[in-house]
């Protein structure tokens, strides 16, 4: 791997996961680095979307999950014992593939998590409210409308503002779940921009399924068969030289 | 033999005829209760006191009664649904033994008689309750061990419970799952996740439920006969130790218990249509809110 001097945010090592009997991610090992895009590609049903989850715990809340290795945070297990997922959470968040905005005012919806963790003060929450939604590059189309409903807005501004929303808890890492795949090309390229300047910031994780993407906003690419992680390198080497059969004929479009 | 085509025919006519006898029967039940009811409706009649060994005069305090009933009722009822329902729905999956005993439990309280329940509030809530408290409070004076507003309300608040429950439930269903996780994943926790998402998304539903439950409550006569509802009372009730005049208990005694129920039959009819009325309008409105829930359930 390229820059391995580089700080790894997170480092998971022989991690399974069971829904019921069905055995979704099997001994999954990978390390992902501080203030960089990593993207997790793979045909349909593979595990992307289980194993991005498994990284701030959301998988917690599905009846019947099993979930055993280590996932570490800055070195510190997510899954040990006494790991408050409150805490986890506002650290890692998390973009999901359906915009899903609260049916509150655009304002409201970036305000959420702050006021749940306890900020009061309107004049900061106004300033922290502005700042997201300039973050996540929204804030000139709604800044005359924040009290409009947020369900009022068109697909990728909702997409962007779940984005801002995300933000304004100041979180350390961004997981995104195919945040463009319901969107068209020009609100696509708006997000994969976002993505771009994000990083500078925040160490970012996305899933797509569009190959094309994960080459022009990763830095890092991991392709994902049937529940196992077949190959993880940087993104140059995955899409030039991959090293597994599959992965090849995964990115040349042979199957998935 | 009849032919395959007369016997089809017959079938349908008889099966309209049966769907026919519903209709006739609400016409008939409304017809005949305007009808009698109508011309006694008047200001008076709404806001006046009954006089003359109630032979006479207006019908206010089983008006009054009936809705401090059913507001006392609900104001305990709903929020014990709802957090039941919160329960059941939130904290619980569908295969713990837990919540099937508590659903089994909802489901047979549902089908309880009216009647049972009197007999239970009379027992639970005047007896062994009351009871208590005078013993412990009043050295045995009777104070809340007699019927009262409160412990009917209490009673009919049990009997509408699993209609709360269900409606809320159903209501809490339609929230997505996507609301509930965009709210986790931002670090909140569960209870901030159903104060702040599921119960503003739920309100219609609640509403719904807590109307259900009080068109259900209103006009119920036999779980308030032993526990709070009374036959005269020259003052309206004023705490919860004081019983209450009802108007479907009211409809009640005078059919059976008036010293001239001959004369009181413009009354009766009338006190009928008031009660229908308040029923009929609160059914509607939850008929109506509940097809704007299930409109934002399609969408
Ligand atoms: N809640 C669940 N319960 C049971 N099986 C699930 C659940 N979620 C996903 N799966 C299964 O796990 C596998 C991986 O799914 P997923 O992670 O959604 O794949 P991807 O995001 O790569 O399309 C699939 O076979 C899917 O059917
Ligand atoms: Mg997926």
């Amino acid at each position: 791997m390229t820059d391995s001097n580089k700080t790894l945010k997170l480092t998971v090592r022989d991690l399974n996961l069971h829904y019921g009997i069905k055995h979704a991610l099997q001994d999954v090992s990978i390390d992902i680095r501080e203030h960089r895009v990593t993207a997790f590609i793979g045909p349909s049903g593979c595990g992307k979307s289980t194993f991005l989850r498994t990284l701030n715990r959301m998988n917690d809340l599905i009846d019947g999950v099993k979930i055993k290795g280590s996932v570490k945070l800055d070195g510190q297990d997510i899954y040990a014992n006494g790991v408050d997922t409150v805490e986890l959470r506002k650290r890692v968040g998390m973009i999901f593939q359906k915009s899903n905005p609260f049916p509150k005012s655009i304002y409201e919806n970036v305000a959420y998590g702050p006021r749940i963790h306890g900020l009061k003060d309107k004049a900061t929450l106004d300033a922290l409210v502005e700042k997201s939604l300039r973050q996540a590059a929204i804030w000139d189309e709604v800044k005359d409308e924040l009290h409009k409903s947020a369900l009022a807005l068109s697909g990728g501004q909702q997409q962007r503002l779940c984005i801002a929303r995300a933000l304004a808890v100041d979180p350390e890492v961004l997981l995104m779940d195919e945040p463009a795949s319901a969107l068209d090309p020009l609100a696509t390229s708006k997000i994969e921009e976002l993505v771009y300047e994000l990083k500078d910031r925040y160490t970012i994780v996305i899933v797509t399924h569009n190959m094309q993407q994960a080459a022009r906003v990763s830095d890092d690419t991991a392709f994902f068969y049937m529940g196992k992680l077949i190959e993880f390198d940087a993104t140059e080497r995955i899409f030039t030289s991959p090293k597994e059969r599959q992965t090849e004929d995964y990115i040349t479009g042979r199957f998935g | 033999m009849l032919s395959k085509r007369i016997k089809g025919r017959l079938f349908v006519g008889f099966t309209a005829f049966c769907a026919f006898i519903g209709v006739a029967a609400v016409a008939w039940i409304l017809g005949t209760i305007i009808w009698g009811g109508a011309s006694h409706i008047t200001w008076q009649f709404l806001s006046a006191a009954p006089t003359e060994g109630m032979t006479e005069g207006g019908i206010f305090p089983a008006i009054f009664g009936t809705f401090m009933l059913v507001i006392i009722m609900s104001i305990v009822g709903v929020p014990v649904g709802t957090i039941t329902a919160i329960y059941l729905s939130e904290y619980t999956n569908r295969q713990s033994k837990l919540a099937q005993v508590i659903r089994f439990a909802v489901n047979t309280l549902a089908g309880i008689p009216a009647i049972v329940f009197g007999l239970f509030g009379l027992g639970f809530f005047i007896q062994f309750t009351g009871g208590h408290l005078d013993r412990l409070f009043y050295s045995g004076e009777l104070h809340w061990s007699q019927p009262n507003i409160l412990w009917a309300s209490l009673t009919l608040a049990l009997l509408t419970l699993p209609v709360v429950i269900v409606s809320v439930e159903e209501a809490i269903k339609t929230v997505p799952r996507e609301l509930r996780e965009a709210s986790l994943a931002l670090g909140a926790t569960r209870w901030e996740t159903i104060w702040n998402v599921v119960l503003p998304g739920s309100f219609s539903g609640i509403l719904t439920g807590a109307i259900l439950a009080v068109s259900r409550g209103a006009g119920e006569v036999a779980p308030i006969l032993f526990t709070g509802a009374a036959y005269f009372l020259p003052h309206l009730p004023t705490q919860f130790s004081d019983q209450f005049m009802e108007l479907g208990y009211h409809v009640f005694i005078m059919t059976t218990q008036s010293t001239d129920v001959e004369k009181t039959i413009g009354i009766q009819y009338a006190t009928t249509l008031v009660l229908l009325a308040l029923t009929f309008t609160l059914n509607f409105s939850a008929i109506a809110l509940r097809a704007r829930l299930r409109k934002r359930t399609a969408a």
